[in-house]
């Protein structure tokens, strides 16, 4: 089982729209392991660009 | 046996709800009202929920999601579900369930915790969770794109027309209620203004120094924004600076759609991201520590359950229960937005079907919650103090003297002492005639927590923690609304000129933000300068449209269910969905041709011209210029409702046309991806 901490800063993570970038390095050394990974930083903009620049912006009322 | 503390749930919110139904004369406990909730959403989640996820939907745990089947590492990630609860939650939750509810306690507080509870039930949660399972259905495709798959492109057009008008009326009702809450109130303005070069240095902070260190800048930003909060009062104070931040509503108007079409194309992470990291936690946090202060407090309702102004005759808004308050609570009970948020980044991110119940129902429980938090809130003021600061100025006069005697007039006694002094508590000049909802629930929230932390002395700071924290999170939905206006607008009119489809080139994004930017700067400017107060006339025609868009999704949700031959379940989302037309259809038509002025926008503007043909001035227009505007407006919102109804009915024409097509069908015909589809790579 994972750490109730490591769950609650997952979570406050992904409220703001930036998935796990472990589960990101797992996903690409799985499946695409020819192919080198963003770093941290190259993931971070892309996600932060993903959630506000695109057509994702729609924010509730 | 595993029924029994269901079973205890349920005796225990029956008895609940008996007492805030029965009770007459006593003040009763805001505990009664927390305990009905609680126990009812519970009971409802374990019956209802599950009822609809076994039978209607028949969720199979096996069946890959649009996450596995798709898996990328960045759109489409198997997430766990509390996680994702949280971040559902805080996708759906924003200001819409704090301001419905403290509008509508001016009819007590028992038809809307009525409404609330049923409404979410039967219908809000219901929206939200079918639409989530449609769209994990077809790989968490939007809710624009699901229309047009299931019920043709004619339908899939309409809808996304309807939902952009909707955003428009939106962000201008949000832009209202930021611009009555900062209104001639320099603590207030310099916090919110502080936030910009903040979020700024955070922006900066988090590009460059330690980049995508969400945890340790928020962090920053929010030692930052306290640090505003206790400066803002020497600021106000000054008689330098006081003056500085002190803007009357017209200006404050001209800044916010100023500001507005300037954030909207500043880069994402310079403004907007920082400033969102702020707005949603601050956001969580304050609802949890809300939640814990009234348990903590348990302080008795002192507004009555049912106040005269059932029939209609109410300051805060026009118009008889039924159908008005059920528009009023839009968010909270039902909200039409939250089909586009359901059908947004939720479905890409759940692992399994079977968490679908918990994060689709689960999270609008908790939304419902939260509009309960926010009556209460409304409903523990002294009455005379939630109709002075919510009726508007030209009911209340001046000062006051003649606020506090309108007031108690209405059958609320309250003396003009107690309105200063209130005033004075939290550190304003005036309390009177502050409309929105905002600064009404701020009083209350100041009231709750300085109970349990700080004591009277802190009550100012809490005040005004509480307009930052709503201005905050509206600001961000304006910028981040500006930005989806501008995409759907492209798309719209990318329909008849494709090249502006291209959301790359400069000249088409900045024409569609500026046309989303001034179609909001309209309404909002409308608002600002209607001498009812704007939150009377622009309110209602929000709650109509996000209604409207809710009876949409839930007449899709319908067509699907008929797709899939599951007709006999289609009651489901049938009853809500007719529950809603009822509701919205016949509020729109009195919107448009009640025969009541204070209702009605052709009798209103009707009776404007009528008075400007024979050269009158009525009030509360001072010069002709302001007859004609009003007349102006008056059509401008006429038309509005119009639109509204018109696409609302042609969207219920294609449902049932969808729908007998269906029934002839001898084999289903949603077009879901087989559960034996293989992943794509």
């Amino acid at each position: 089982m994972r750490g109730f901490l490591a769950r609650l800063r997952e979570t406050a993570h992904l409220m703001v729209g930036l998935p796990s970038y472990a589960a990101y390095l797992r996903h690409m050394a799985e499946r695409h392991p020819e192919r080198t990974p963003m770093s941290e930083p190259e993931f971070f903009r892309d996600r932060q660009e993903a959630r506000y620049g695109g057509k994702n912006g729609g924010r509730c009322c | 046996m595993r029924h029994l503390p269901w079973i205890v749930f349920a005796v225990v919110g029956a008895f609940a709800l008996s007492v805030i139904a029965t009770e007459r004369g006593e003040p009763i406990n805001a505990l009664w009202i927390v305990t009905a909730a609680v126990c009812i959403f519970l009971v409802a989640y374990r019956y209802y929920a599950l009822y609809i996820a076994k039978h209607v939907m028949r969720l199979d745990p096996s069946r890959p999601t649009p996450a596995l089947r798709r898996a990328d590492g960045l759109d489409y990630v198997a997430t766990e579900k509390t996680v994702l609860f949280g971040h559902h939650f805080a996708a759906i939750a924003g200001a819409g369930p704090l301001v419905g509810p403290v509008l509508a306690a001016q009819m007590g507080y028992l038809p809307g915790t009525l409404w609330i509870l049923a409404g979410v039930v039967l219908a809000g949660a219901v929206q939200d969770f079918m639409v989530l399972f449609i769209s994990m259905r077809r790989d968490g495709r939007s809710l624009g794109e699901l229309v047009r798959m299931e019920m043709g492109a004619a339908a899939g057009t309409i809808a996304l027309f309807g939902t952009l008008m909707i955003m428009i009326i939106l962000l201008a009702v949000l832009a209202l209620i930021v611009v009555k809450a900062l209104a001639e109130s320099p603590w207030g303005m310099f916090t919110v203004a502080a936030t910009v070069p903040l979020a700024m240095a955070m922006g900066a902070y988090a590009r460059w120094i330690r980049p995508g260190k969400v945890g340790e800048v928020s962090l920053i930003g929010f030692v930052g924004l306290i640090l505003a909060i206790i400066y803002g009062q020497q600021i106000a104070a000054s008689p330098v600076w006081g003056p500085i931040f002190t803007f009357t509503p017209v200006q404050l108007c001209w800044l916010l759609i100023g500001y507005g079409a300037v954030a909207s194309v500043l880069p994402v992470w310079l403004l907007l991201a920082p400033r969102d990291y702020l707005s949603t936690f601050l956001k969580i946090g304050a609802i949890a520590a809300l939640a814990l202060c009234i348990v903590i407090m348990a302080p008795p309702l002192r507004m009555p359950a049912l106040t005269q102004f059932v029939d209609g005759s109410g300051p805060v808004w026009a118009g008889t229960l039924f159908p008005f308050l059920f528009i009023t609570i839009a968010c909270g009970a039902v909200s039409g937005f939250h089909s586009l948020i359901a059908s947004g980044t939720t479905p890409k991110l759940i692992a399994s079907e079977a968490h679908a119940p918990f994060i689709g129902y689960g999270a609008m429980l908790m939304e419902a919650f939260v509009a309960v938090m926010a009556l209460v809130g409304a409903s523990i003021l002294d009455p005379g103090i939630y109709f002075a600061m919510n009726s508007p100025a030209a009911v209340l006069g001046p000062d006051a003297a003649s606020a506090a005697a309108a007031v108690t007039n209405m059958g609320f006694p309250i003396t003009a002492d107690a309105l200063t002094q209130a005033a004075k508590d939290v550190g304003e000049a005036t309390i009177i005639s502050r409309t929105g909802g905002a600064p009404t629930l701020a009083v209350a929230m100041a009231e709750i927590f300085s109970h349990v932390i700080g004591g009277p002395g802190m009550k100012a700071f809490w005040y005004h923690f509480a307009i930052l924290f709503e201005a905050l999170f509206i600001l961000t939905a304006v910028d981040a609304g500006t930005r989806a206006g501008r995409f759907m607008l492209q798309d719209l009119i990318g329909l008849v000129a494709p090249r502006f489809r291209d959301t790359n080139a400069l000249a088409p994004g900045l024409v569609a933000t500026g046309l989303c930017v001034a179609g909001w700067g309209f309404f909002l400017y409308q608002g600002v300068t209607d001498p009812l107060g704007g939150v009377n006339t622009l309110w209602p025609v929000f709650g109509i449209s996000n209604q409207m868009l809710a009876a949409m999704a839930l007449m899709f949700c319908t067509a699907v269910l008929f797709r899939m031959k599951r007709e006999r379940y289609a009651w489901v989302t049938a009853i809500p969905t007719a529950w809603l037309l009822i509701c919205t259809v016949s509020a729109g038509w009195l919107k448009l041709f009640s025969p009541d002025p204070k209702i009605g926008f052709l009798s209103h503007a009707a009776k404007f011209s009528e008075a400007a043909a024979r050269g009158e001035v009525l009030a509360p227009a001072k010069s002709m210029a302001e007859m004609d505007r009003i007349i102006f407006n008056d059509r401008i919102d006429a038309a509005l409702c119009a639109l509204f109804l018109a696409v609302v009915l042609s969207l219920l024409f294609f449902a049932v046309k969808t729908c007998i097509a269906a029934r002839r069908s001898s084999e289903p015909t949603a077009r879901e991806i087989p559960a034996s589809a293989v992943p794509a790579e």
